[in-house]
Order: C-alpha cells, then structure tokens, then sequence
C-alpha cells in the first residue's frame, strides 16, 4: 500500500513527545499548589503568591503556638499577680487583655491552633466521606445515587451555619473539652462540606465512566473495585485541592460564626477567635479597641489568604482564564508534527524479514500543540 | 452577490511571509513559519496537511480569529468593497467591518457553529443587521433567499425552524448559508464535511462548487482528505510543519506530485481495490473444512435497543443482523454514523447488552451472559478503542496500562513483574521499549493506537475487536497502523470484527465486508463482490460517494453519483 519513501527529514523520535516530566525534583514540581504557582505569570501570579505567604503565616503561627505566645491561652495570672481585665496594650501584654483577663496576643496565637486544628480535620473528614459516597454513588448509579443526590441536595438547601449549630448540638450537646469542642465543631462543618464534595466527585465519576479508557478495563474483565479505585477514582479528584482551598476559608469562618454564636469551645479548652470576638461586643461601645479588632483581624487575614489561594488555583486551573508570557515577537520553534521512527529493534527487523512491512514510518501528527 | 465587487483580477487575499506562534505552558511554538499564498477570485484553494501543519491557523488568520495567546508576523492583505485590509496589522473595529462582508467562514462542526436556542432565519440575519440596519421583513426575506440558494427545500418555512430540526447535512448548508448572507468575496471552510456521513459529504462538495460557480466567491478549503481536494480545488497548498512545501494546480499535483512530502502524503491515501488480491491470497490459503468451523461470533437476528426515556419506545440500533465471522476471518463492518456498526462492536465485547436474537461470542451467549461467564470468555477476547488519546488511563504509564489485562487476568503479580512481557508487545506494534515509561499523552496519536493495540493482543485473544482504529488519525498515520495491524493479523491469525466508516480502509483488511445501514444489515460478501460488484442501491450510492484522490477519476465517480441520485 503505503510506499513513504525518502525525503521526509529524519527527526529522532524523543523530540515526538515532550521531555518526560520525571526525574529529580519532578514529583515536587507536579504537586498541586507548587505546579500552579510555576506556571503562574504576571497579574494572577500576585494573589496566588500573597495568599500562600498568608496561608503559610498562618500555619506557622499555629504549629509555632506554643513557643511564639507568650502565655498560655487560658492563663489568667502569673506569679506576680492577675493580668487584670481590659488592660490597654502594654509591654506586659503587646495586646492588652481581654473583658475575662486573658491576654489577647496569646489568645490571637493559640487561636490560630484550634483554627489549623479544626480546619485539618474538617476537610480530611468531609473529603474521605464525600470522596466514598461520591464514588460509590457515581460508578453503581442506581436507587442509592439517587437518595443519596436528594439528600446532599436537601443538605444544601439548608444554611450552613444553621446546619453547622445543629450538628454541633447533636454531636456535643453544647460544650465540651478541647478536642472535643474541635472534634464536634469540625464535624459539624463537615455535615455542611460533604454534599459539596460528594457532588463534584460524583460528577467527575459519571463523566470518567463513559471514558473509553474505564470501557477498556471492563474489556479487559477487570473487577468493579478495580476499576473504581486505579482507574475512576484517581481521575476523578483533580478539581479536589481547589475545593480544598476554598472550603479551608469557609471552615475558618464557619468555626469563627458556631464560637461567637457560643457553640464552639470552652474558653478554657482552647483559644478560639469567634468566641473571643463575641466577648469583647461590649467593649467597643466602650471605647476598648484591642480585644475584637485582633481576633477579628485574624480571621479576615487567614480566610482572606486561603480564598486567594482558591481562587488563583480556580483562574489557573482554566486554560482559558490562565495568561501566559506572551512573545513579542514571532518565537519558538515549528513543534515536530512528524517523526520517524529511527530504532531497528531486532523484533522489528524480523518481521521485515518475515514479510512486507511498512517501511519507514510515515509522519506523525502530534495533538498537544496549544 | 455576484463576482463583479471584485476589482478586477486582483487577488482577493494575498498572504506574505505569515508566521505565528503561540505562547503556551511550555514557552513559546511556532505554529506557521513563513507562508505565502494567494487565492483569485472564483478560486478554491486547498490547504492540506497533518493535523498540526499549521493548516487551521493560517485559515484563521484570515480572519483575524487568532486567540490572544497568538503572535504574529507578516502580512495579510485582504480586498475588499473599500480596498485592501492588512488583517495582521488593523484594529479589532475594522476587522468586525471586514468579517462576514468580505470574508465568511465555514466550520467544521455545524451541530457546534449554530446556537441551539435561536431559528436559523435569524442567525443568517444576524450578520445583516451586524452590518447595517435592516428591517425585519427584509432580513427574513434574505434569510429564505440564502436557504434556497443552499437547498434547504420549503424555506419559507424552514427559517422558522431551530437547529435541531435538521439534520447533520442541513445544518452545514445553513452554517454555509451564513457565510454567503453577506456575498463576502472569499470563504474559509475549515474542514467543512469531516464531522458528515460520505453520502452528505458528496452533497455539500456539490453544493459549495456549485455556490462558487453562482456567485464566484473564492474558497479556502482546510482538509486533510485528499478525496476531497481532488473533487473540488482548483490548486493545491500542501503545508507540513508551518511551511507550504508544495503549491500546484491540482492537476499538476497529482500526477506529478514534487515535493517528497506530497508523495508520501498521497501513496498513504487508501484506495478502493488495493485489499481484494491480498483478500484473495488469503482465501487461497486457508485449509479445507475452514468454513465448517465453528464462528467465533456467531450473531442471529441480533437486536439491540436501547432504552427510551420515560414513557418514550426505545430506539433500536440493531435490527435483525446475522452475520459469522470464523477462526482467522477479518470481517469489516461499514456504515455512517447511526448505523449500529458501533453498538454490534459493543455487544461483541460485552459492552452493550444484546436485547434480542442470538450472539454468541467464543462459545458464550452473550444475550443474557451472567458476569462469571463474560469475564472466562474476556482474556480471549481484545478491543481497540476509536479515540487512542482517550482509551488510556491518563495517570498510568504505557507500560503499566498494556500490562492491566496480564495482572487483572493473573498472568503477572504487578506491572513491574509483567514488564519483560510488555516491551515484547511494545516491540511487536513497533514502538521503543523505553515508551513504556511515558505517559500516554507524551506519544502521538498513531504511538497511542499501536500501544492500545499492544494492550488488546497482551493476552494473545482468538478474536479482536477494532472499533473505527483509524478514524482519529492522520492519512500517513493510518496508513501505518493499518499496515501493522494487517503484519500482526498474519502473524498471530486472531479472528477481527473491524468497523469503520470508510470503505477504503476496510478494504485494505478485511476478507469479507458486510454493510450496514439503519441498523440492518444490507449486504455482505467478499471485498470483491461488495465493492466491484454492489448488490444494493445504498451500497453503491455509498462507493459513488466517496471522493478518490484523482482528480480525473473523481470527476467521473461525480457523474456516475449524480446519475444514482437522480
């Protein structure tokens, strides 16, 4: 049939494919959150990086709490005598004290621990269930997918914060201890995430099924949990670090709105900026200014700095929102639309030998031009 | 709307030393490296070439259509009603002025090009009122004029309908009819019938030449089917990697093909006849009784329906086939989209439950099959998927995924033990063994479809099933896939169910080729019968249709298609 003879350039057949991304510090530069600020650029590289710088701020402080605060969080006194309550900022207490006569910079640093506390387990909790029922919902189908969409839609049509004090008068029956309250606190926020979860994997796994590539394996006679966990699943969770990011700042607040409505932690637990904020109400009135605006500033720093982050990972995740350095001029080189196949592999010269074969190889086209 | 806006014999684009990149993730590529063209007015002009020879880009740069990652380089000049236009160089007000008056396109997909929520009357008036106030009465007396002009019969009425009233065809000739509201001096079809059926593939060709000859616009046709350019350009520009390599009139090119690019090009092309004496060579061979063995697949009255929604009949896609292929038989199946090619294929391999009849596959009754029995019957039985960028897992390395059917079925422990088994199969469809460790989007479409069908012969099965193999890739591509496909087919004799929709390919392989139209199964015979001698009518409007690369020889298949539609 196909005589392609001659003529046509001999290109190696590495420079077909792009240079195989392994190698040293590959596996870091495929992370989620590291990939994406490589390939950031110019205006949407500033948010993407302010919001990890704040994000990165905050778990330091958290996991740094106990060396950085310079009191304990529920401490009341030291040998010398009581801090006193609502004492203005001074070098005793860099942010005075609270209305209760804690001091508000340790109050501010071990918040940021429970706030870290909260948000980890939250997250991990509502992405290990929502990921299983999504999955499972997804591949079977069925009468289960269907109870189980009304009723993450019916979870949905709740306020999250009305669902979130619910759960967490369900779960603790109001107050409880330090891991307790965070235990109860984070599931409660994760009642309210796992519907969201549940819904983006379960979509991703309906549209990952009707890939050729599951109808392959099915072909192949693989199993159902087989094919669920090497073949859906792992493609059904890229869009996960970014609901991850956004959902991190919506935990925060979540947590700050369930401590200043009082169904959060014991203050003697564990610090926590909501219950603090609601404390010091009175205070403003009063022309006291340093015990809401710190834990208040908190807040709105980590929520602002993990939204960044979401948000910047959503723009780049886009081909189409993502910029990229554009050349002033004409650059680059013609990407190689065809190759030949220069190995003679002994296989290969025996089925020459065996009978008419090909030739040598005709071109070859190449999709992932941009 | 006539060729007479047209100043003179000037040509109505001409392009000097185009070249664009675009910036992507991975720095900047050059897409188009220093193309001249120029097209006369009346002239169709065709652009071949692979996919990523910069075919598309340069057509789009006629329009000023580039997306904002693009830079470009060079100059083209398009003439208009007021004069020439740089379309590199203008600001973007004045190429809204250009499009649609001087120059039009033509997509590919036209199911995609028209908006679904609005009648196609007032998307053809939609580029009217773009360009100048029109009354409502008068668009809508220009939008019937431009259907009729496509031959879209009762268009008083038609311009009322939404776009899903009509069909595939249809749609092209109103996506056709938009590019012509305007009488813009050139057209750019972008591969305006590789998304439609040969038999409506024959009709727009038709359609456009005749357009052309009416109003004397000039067209830039991007194909890659050389069937095509045969049937309707006037002259030739065969692109490859960002460079025209070759520019001819399309007589000229044909014969005497120059630049050793085209000539690959064009001997890759399949043509009708060239399977029949290897066909017969291979009957010749076969032992005596072969034809009293027993049918690998054996269907009988095969239907398959799928089901309806609420409260709807469901559709059957398979009406009522028989058909065996025996140990070692390639048997192609062909038929346009809908035909039920597809779903047979499925209902072989156990994808798609059959819902009447009998199919029985190596022994198994596939109707009503328990899942113990399918999965005995599936390590002697391989698929090759249509689309090769999709049928691969995208996290799992070619190695690991030509190994998935030795560790499902046992025959190794892990990937990692299976891998001396792999690079045999890797060897064997001709691929280095070092690309088992590359993901599957780092190889080429024809890399890809060789390793899926190292993946569908790892277990060595007794039958392969290969769904449209080809369908995605480029003309040289397929050509050599094909032609491995055939060497390993010889080799290790499995039986083959191959489905394509073009004849050409189908009888390059197959032994016995059976056709199918609506889900019935309209004829069946060796190659030699069905495409020397066809039997039925729709067969024969089916080989008249396709458009074989040869000018001279296409011009009377033309004829003869237009005496069996009459």
């Amino acid at each position: 049939m196909a005589q392609l003879d001659s003529g046509l350039g001999p290109v190696g057949t590495a420079g077909a494919a792009p240079v195989h991304a392994r190698g040293r510090g590959g596996w870091l530069r495929r992370l989620p959150v590291v990939h994406q600020l490589r390939q950031s650029v110019g205006l949407q590289r500033g948010p993407l990086v302010a919001g990890l710088v704040l994000t990165g701020l905050f778990v330091l402080v958290a996991v740094l709490a106990p060396v950085l605060a310079p009191y304990d969080h529920s401490q009341l006194r030291t040998p010398e005598g009581a801090f006193g309550a609502q004492q203005p900022p001074s070098a005793e207490h860099w942010l005075g004290t609270t209305v209760g006569g804690y001091d508000v910079l340790s109050r501010v640093i071990w918040g940021a621990q429970t706030a870290l506390y909260v948000v980890v387990v939250a997250i991990l909790a509502s992405i290990v269930i929502g990921v299983v029922l999504g999955l499972v919902s997804g591949y079977f189908g069925g009468w289960l997918d269907r109870v189980l969409v009304v009723v993450a839609d019916a979870i949905y049509a709740f306020p999250s914060l009305l669902l979130a004090i619910l759960a967490a008068i369900v779960i603790s029956g109001g107050q409880a201890s330090m891991w307790g309250g965070i235990m109860a606190t984070a599931l409660s926020i994760t009642v309210v995430f796992v519907p969201q979860y549940f819904r983006v994997v379960r979509s991703e796994v309906v549209r990952v099924k009707g890939e050729a590539f599951v109808d392959a394996a099915r072909v192949l006679g693989s199993g159902h949990v087989r094919i669920m966990t090497r073949h859906v699943l792992r493609n059904s969770v890229r869009t996960l670090p970014l609901i991850v990011t956004l959902n991190a700042s919506e935990a925060i607040l979540t947590l700050a709105g369930l401590g200043f409505l009082g169904f959060g932690i014991e203050p003697t637990a564990a610090a926590e900026w909501g219950y603090d904020l609601q404390r010091s109400i009175a205070d403003v009135t009063s022309g006291i200014w340093w015990t809401a605006l710190f834990p208040g500033l908190a807040i709105v720093v980590v929520a602002l700095g993990m939204t960044l982050v979401g948000e910047s990972l959503n723009d780049l995740a886009d081909p189409r929102l993502r910029t990229r350095t554009a050349s002033a001029d004409v650059a680059g080189d013609v990407a190689q639309t065809s190759v030949q196949a220069s190995v003679e592999t002994s296989v290969e010269a025996e089925l020459k030998a065996a009978g008419p074969t090909a030739g040598p190889a005709g071109p070859e086209q190449k999709e992932d031009r941009a | 709307m006539s060729a007479s806006t047209a100043p003179g014999r000037d040509p109505v684009v001409v392009i000097k030393d185009l070249a664009v990149s675009f910036a992507t993730d991975h720095g900047p590529v050059r897409a188009v490296d220093g193309v001249d063209l120029e097209v006369n007015p009346g002239e169709v002009l065709a652009i071949v070439g692979e996919s990523g020879s910069g075919k598309t880009v340069t057509a789009k740069t006629i329009l000023g259509l580039l997306p904002p990652t693009a830079t470009t380089r060079g100059a083209v000049l398009l003439s208009g009603r007021d004069g020439a236009t740089d379309v590199v160089s203008v600001p973007a007000a004045r190429l809204r002025q250009v499009r649609g008056r001087d120059v039009a396109m033509v997509f590919q997909e036209p199911s995609t090009a028209l908006n679904p929520v609005y009648p196609v009357g007032w998307q053809i008036a939609e580029g009217l009122r773009a360009h100048g106030r029109v009354s409502r009465s008068e668009a809508r007396a220009r939008a019937v004029e431009a259907l009729r002009q496509v031959g879209i019969p009762d268009p008083e009425q038609r311009v009322n309908h939404y776009p899903h009233q009509f069909s595939g065809g249809q749609k092209q000739r109103i996506v056709i009819a938009m590019a012509l509201a305007l009488g813009p001096g050139l057209i750019v079809a972008d591969e305006p019938t590789t998304a439609l059926d040969v038999t409506v593939q024959a009709e727009i060709l038709e359609l456009l030449r005749r357009l052309r000859d009416e109003t004397g616009t000039a067209i830039v046709l991007i194909t890659h089917n050389m069937g095509v350019v045969a049937d309707l350009a006037d002259r030739v520009a065969v692109m490859y990697q960002g460079k025209v390599v070759e520019q001819a009139s399309v007589g000229e090119l044909f014969a005497q093909p120059q630049a050793a690019y085209t000539r690959a090009l064009l001997g890759a092309v399949p043509r009708i006849g060239e399977g029949t004496a290897r066909a017969e060579a291979r009957a010749a061979d076969r032992p005596a009784g072969w034809a009293d063995a027993e049918p690998v697949v054996q269907a009988t009255d095969l239907t398959i329906t799928y089901p309806g929604r609420f409260r709807r009949p469901g559709f059957t896609a398979v009406d009522g086939v028989s058909l065996a292929i025996r140990p070692g038989e390639v048997l192609g199946l062909v038929g346009e989209s809908g035909s039920g090619k597809t779903t047979i294929a499925r209902a072989i391999a156990g994808l798609q439950p059959a819902s009447g009849g009998s199919l029985r596959v190596l022994g198994t009754e596939m109707r009503g099959a328990r899942p113990a029995a399918l999965k005995a019957m599936r390590p002697r039985l391989g698929f090759v998927f249509q689309d090769p960028a999709t049928s691969f897992n995208p996290l799992l390395t070619i190695a690991e995924c030509v190994a998935e059917p030795l560790v499902v079925h046992g025959r190794a422990s892990s990937p990692a033990a299976a891998r001396r088994r792999v690079d045999e199969l890797l060897e064997a469809v001709q691929l280095p063994r070092s690309y088992g460790d590359r993901f599957p989007h780092e190889l080429s479409g024809g890399q890809r479809q060789r390793a899926s069908l190292a993946r569908a012969l790892a277990l060595d099965p007794e039958l392969l099933v290969a769904d449209e193999p080809t369908s995605a890739l480029d003309v040289s591509v397929q050509a050599r896939v094909l032609e491995l496909f055939a060497e390993l087919q010889k080799e290790l004799g499995f039986a083959c169910l191959f489905v394509s929709h073009d004849l050409a390919v189908v009888d390059l392989l197959a032994d016995r080729i059976a056709v199918l139209y609506r889900g019935r199964l309209v004829e069946e015979g060796t190659g030699a019968e069905v495409l020397g001698a066809p039997r039925e009518d729709y067969t024969r409007r089916l080989l008249a249709s396709l458009p074989v690369p040869d000018p001279v020889a296409q011009r009377a298949r033309r004829e003869e298609l237009a005496a069996l539609t009459r």
